[in-house]
Parts: structure tokens; sequence; C-alpha cells
């Protein structure tokens, strides 16, 4: 299998402004992270709420500007592209974002809203043409075709996530990087979010970049899986039944609550929460909460390295 | 055991719009009730209603009671309410910045509660803090008394707004979505406390969420709510064994069981009706794949059902 998408040692540091009394910052969003995304598969990134997910896939896009590293796709490396190119390959990597209330411009019409790839990417159609393409995008996602006329505020928050993922496949991209898709959604309309999801990939043999915080949903869609903790990938699972070694992974998987009443857990205390990503101690980031934690973790950062099998994780004392 | 809450048949009504109706619920001493529902659905206007706070968005109660411990609330006059709410009934909300004051410190935030309601004097009052700080696994509560609320974390803020919850001592908990706007680890850990308190102190807890997986993992009985009315009620084993309401059903059927077997993840089509357009009949019946003619003009009745009473004609098929 191919790599659609590489990326190899990416980093991205955000430097604080300097303020009257107080120095400039800086902080690693995204921290030498390295991952290939093989055509036709289903990637989830999973972390808790500032790991730099988000970060990535707005790196992995060029939608900011990474520090260092490299994200290859199609074997076209994205960085050495100009601002030109970019946008023309754009057309074959698109995101879908959190937020759909405003991912769509609220003086936009839905046909309108659908319609402006093709606008940003310069192609013109005749009438006919639009309209018969902008039918054909919302009965993509379900969405039926008399809401072409309608505005984003008179759609609910389902309709409107469902056409942000039409403006993402417009173009028909090779390459969807989902940020929190469902987040902000309701349960019952999440679940039909991700069978959507699940029938385009199929139809469409599209390649998903999964991002969330939602470990069950993550197994549930996802074929691989990363975690991420404060800036770097602490384990990448090559499936979603790999049992986990990362004691980080571990408590997330201890902490995600399962719907039936048969299967209570014992929650075991954890201390601590994700700390400030700014001036971060030496050694691994997670030292402070793990429960095997030694000396050499606390100074010594652990790389991730390749436990066999696609499975690689970044700790000194794996389970 | 004895009864702590009892919620009959409670209808609110907002201006000309009716987005409450039917509610019945009961509650002993030491037990923990869920209320689940999607967002719309009027879990958090009910609690609003059992704290006597829907004068502040210009509601009334239409018809309906609330006995609490004996006591009539639905008629309460707003300076016995005082009393009660923040004292015996303490409230839980989603986002700690809208229970803490961010200019004052947390520490004396939690010390007020404790004056008002027990008349404790200041240097008690601050003891009490300290000690409910500890109890509530704050580190270093004498260091953390002196802090703001945004020099804390989330789950620190939460547990502040827990310990004001606590600081008069009350026998009624009612949490709004406690843990939503939490990281999950950070979820587990307040989940597993407020359990703690409940067992530790024999409190009765209403734990408000949409989180079928956390209702999963805490409540002893059930209330599933949707387009303002409670459809079904039970207990909890009932509730995920044999649901009766076809709603239960589809909205169980919404969460990935991700560390288990996966099944086909099924979304319940269409969307959560706004509160000016409740269907007639069922509220359910527009999305309801079992919904015959009868349902868009009758509404249903509870049956019984195992342990459980669901608001739907064909409760017993639908628990087959």
């Amino acid at each position: 299998m191919s790599a659609l998408l590489e990326v190899q040692n990416l980093s991205k540091e955000f430097t604080s402004q300097r303020g009257l009394f107080r120095p400039s910052r800086s902080m690693h969003a995204v921290n030498d992270v390295s991952f290939q995304v093989p055509k036709g598969r289903v990637i989830g990134v999973v972390g808790e709420s500032g790991c730099g997910k988000s970060t990535l896939a707005r790196l992995i896009l060029r939608l900011i500007e990474p520090s260092s590293g490299a994200v290859r796709f199609d074997g076209l490396d994205l960085l050495a592209q100009r601002p030109s190119e970019m946008r023309r390959l754009r057309a074959h990597m698109q995101m879908v974002f959190q937020d759909p209330y405003s991912a769509i411009d609220p003086r936009y019409t839905i046909a309108e809203a659908v319609m402006e790839p093709f606008q940003i990417q310069g192609k013109r159609f005749a009438a006919a043409e639009a309209t018969a393409t902008v039918c054909a995008l919302l009965e993509m996602v379900g969405l039926s075709t008399q809401l072409a006329t309608s505005y984003p505020h008179q759609l609910s928050g389902g309709q409107k996530q469902r056409v942000g993922i039409a403006r993402a496949l417009a173009l028909k991209p090779a390459l969807l990087v989902l940020d929190e898709p469902t987040a902000s959604l309701d349960v019952s309309v999440q679940a039909q979010i991700i069978s959507l999801l699940e029938r385009l990939q199929d139809e469409l043999k599209l390649t998903y970049l999964f991002i969330s915080h939602d470990l069950a949903l993550v197994k549930y869609f996802c074929d691989e899986v990363l975690v991420m903790y404060l800036s770097r990938v602490v384990e990448a699972l090559p499936s979603t039944d790999a049992p986990a070694r990362h004691p980080y992974t571990r408590t997330l998987l201890d902490s995600t609550v399962e719907p039936d009443p048969k299967r209570r857990r014992h929650i075991a205390p954890l201390a601590g929460e994700v700390p400030s990503p700014f001036d971060l101690p030496p050694g691994c980031a997670f030292a402070e909460r793990c429960p095997l934690a030694s000396e050499r973790c606390r100074t010594e950062t652990p790389v991730l390295s390749n436990s066999g099998g696609g499975h690689a994780v970044a700790c000194h004392h794996p389970a | 055991m004895s009864l702590m809450l009892r919620v009959d048949d409670l209808a609110v009504a907002i201006g000309s719009v009716n987005p409450l109706s039917g509610v019945s619920f009961a509650l002993d001493k030491g037990e923990t009730l869920g209320i689940v529902g999607e967002s719309g659905s009027g879990k958090s206007l009910t609690a609003m209603t059992i704290m006597g706070l829907l004068p502040l968005i210009g509601g009334r109660i239409t018809t309906g009671s609330i006995m609490f411990d004996g006591n009539e609330l639905a008629d309460l006059p707003e300076s016995a309410y005082r009393k009660l709410r923040g004292g015996r009934i303490g409230l839980i909300t989603q986002n700690p910045m809208t229970s803490l004051d961010p200019l004052r410190k947390v520490g004396p935030q939690v010390d007020v509660v404790a004056r008002l309601h027990l008349g404790l004097d200041k240097r008690a009052a601050h003891a009490r803090t300290l000690e409910l700080l500890g109890d509530l696994r704050i580190p270093e509560p004498a260091s953390i008394y002196h802090l703001y609320p945004h020099q804390l974390s989330g789950g620190m803020k939460q547990r502040i707004v827990i310990a004001m919850a606590l600081a008069a001592d009350p026998d009624l908990l009612i949490a709004d979505e406690p843990t939503t706007a939490l990281d999950v680890t950070v979820q587990a850990q307040i989940i597993r406390l407020l359990l703690d308190l409940v067992a530790d102190r024999n409190l009765s807890l209403v734990l408000i969420t949409h989180d079928m997986s956390v209702v999963a993992q805490t409540c002893d009985k059930v209330v599933v709510m949707y387009a303002g009315r409670a459809i079904e009620r039970g207990t909890i084993s009932a509730i995920f064994d044999h649901p009766s309401h076809p709603y239960t059903q589809a909205l169980i059927g919404c969460i990935p069981r991700g560390l288990a077997v996966t099944e086909q993840l099924k979304g319940i089509e269409g969307t959560v009706p706004s509160v000016a357009h409740y269907p007639s009949g069922c509220p359910f019946h527009p999305r309801c794949p079992r919904a015959e003619g009868i349902c868009a003009t009758e509404p249903p009745p509870f049956v019984q059902h195992h342990d459980s009473a669901a608001a739907c004609h064909f409760a017993v098929e639908v628990a087959q």
C-alpha cells in the first residue's frame, strides 16, 4: 500500500507576544510528529484538549506553516509548493471542521456555500450545470435539494455539518481531514454523520484523518489510531483492538465509560490534569501523572519506537 | 428508604409555549437518578423548575407537583425557596465559570454558602471550606483557597463548584451536565468523586446528562426525556436491558461501544423538534420507525412493563 499522506518530524512552535512585564514564551503545539496515512485507510488521532491534534490537522493542509518537518501528499512535498500550487493541491485534500455554525458564511445560501470551493478553484459553470452539481452534492450527503435556497441559520446542526461535508467533497478530494466533525452534535445526529462518513468513504474510496477526543468513537470508526499527549504522539496502534501499551493510552481507556450498566468500571484515581504546554519540564510529559514513572522518565524524553507489527510506543516502561 | 424527591405530572409554560409537560419521577434518599436526553429535551428546564428558578426566565408551573422531603415546592414563595436553594438542595452547573465569580478568590466563595445557610462565623466557615476542599481531593487546599478561578484548571474549578454545592450540607444534589465541559480523564475523576459523595454522605443525586454511558456507569434509576416530556422511566437495568420506548432504544443504539464489540451505529432519522413545533400525539412519532396512525393523534399513556414505564402505544412489543 502506498502512503497518500506522509508526515515527517513535523513540529510547530508558537511564541506568545512579549508583554510589558512578561518575556515572550514559546510552546510546542506539535512536536516531532511522524506517521503515514495509506490510501483508503481511516487514521484516528485521539487526545485531550490542548494535545495539538487540531494544530496537526491545520499543519497538514498547510493552513498554518510548520516550524520544521515535512508533509508529503501523494509524493509531493507540500512545504515546497508556492501558494498558487498549494491552492490547486488543496482540491485533493479537504477539511471538515468541528463547528458547522462558523464554517459556513451566514450570508451564503446553501447552494452558494456548496459552490464556493469551485469558485476558489476558478471553475465556472453554466446555470443549469451549477444547479445539477449542487443537487448531486446535497443528495450525496443525504440532504433534500430543496434546502439549496435556504440560509445556514434555517438548518439544524446536523444538516449544517452535512453541508460542511458536501463542501469538502465538492472537488472530489482523495483525503479528508475531519477535525472533531461530531463534537458539537447530539448523539443521535452524531451517529447519522458517522454512518454518512462510513458510506462516503466506501463509495468514493476516500482516505480519512479523523481527529477526536472520543476514544470510543475513534475505536469504532478508525483502522489505526494515533494517541497524542502534549504535542507528541505517544502511541501508534496498528489496529483498534491492539492492546494499549502506553500508560496514558491505558488511562484514556480506563476513563472511557461504556453504555452498559453491567460493565461498570472502577475508576482508578489519577492525579492532576494536562499541564500547561508552556515551559514543559524535561522528560516524558506524562511523567507527573503516570503511575509507572521512574527517575529516567523525568530526565529523558522517550522517543516513539516500533515494537513490532506497526505498533509504536513512546515510553520507557511500556506495559 | 425514604422518599426525597417526587415530581408528579409537572408541566411548565413560558409565555404561550409549553416546553415541559407530563414529567414524573421519584427519588429516594441515597439514590442517583439520571435525567437523560438530547439538547432541547427539557432536562435543564426540569432542574431549573425544581430549583424554583423559573421566574428568572419568565416561566411558571401550570400543573403538577414537586414534593421535596414531604414539602410541596410548586407553590413555594421565593423567600422560602431562598433557604432551600443552596441550602438543602445544591446545584452543580455544566460550566463552572457560570457559578464562580471571576473577581473573587475561590475559597471565600465557598465560605459564603456556609455562612449564609448554616450561620457559621468567618473563622468556622473558613475551616469548613478547607476541610471540604480536602474531601474533594483538591491538593493543598490552603493555597488553592487563595486563588482566583482563572488560575485553576477546568477540573479544579468544577471541584470548587461541587464544594459550593456541598457547603451547606444539602440532602439533594442536582448536577446539570457536570462533566460535559471536561476532558475524558478529568470527567472520569469527577464521576468517581460524585459517586463517593453520594455513598459517604447518603446524598440523593439528580444527574442530568446527554451521555447514556455516564448514566450507565452511575445511576440507579433513569428518566429519558424527549421534546419536553419524560417518555420512559425505570431502573437502570430495565432501561438498558429492555428499553420499552423506541426513542430509548434508538438513543442506546447511537453510542459506539468502542471498547466492547462494535455493532453498527444507528442514528435517528430527522432532528429533535424545537419547542415551538412539538409534534402532536407522541412527540417522537415523526422519527419513530415503529410509528402508526394512532401515534400522530393520541398522546400515549404510560405503560408499566418490567421495571420501567414508557409512554408508547406499543411499549410492550418494543421491549420484546
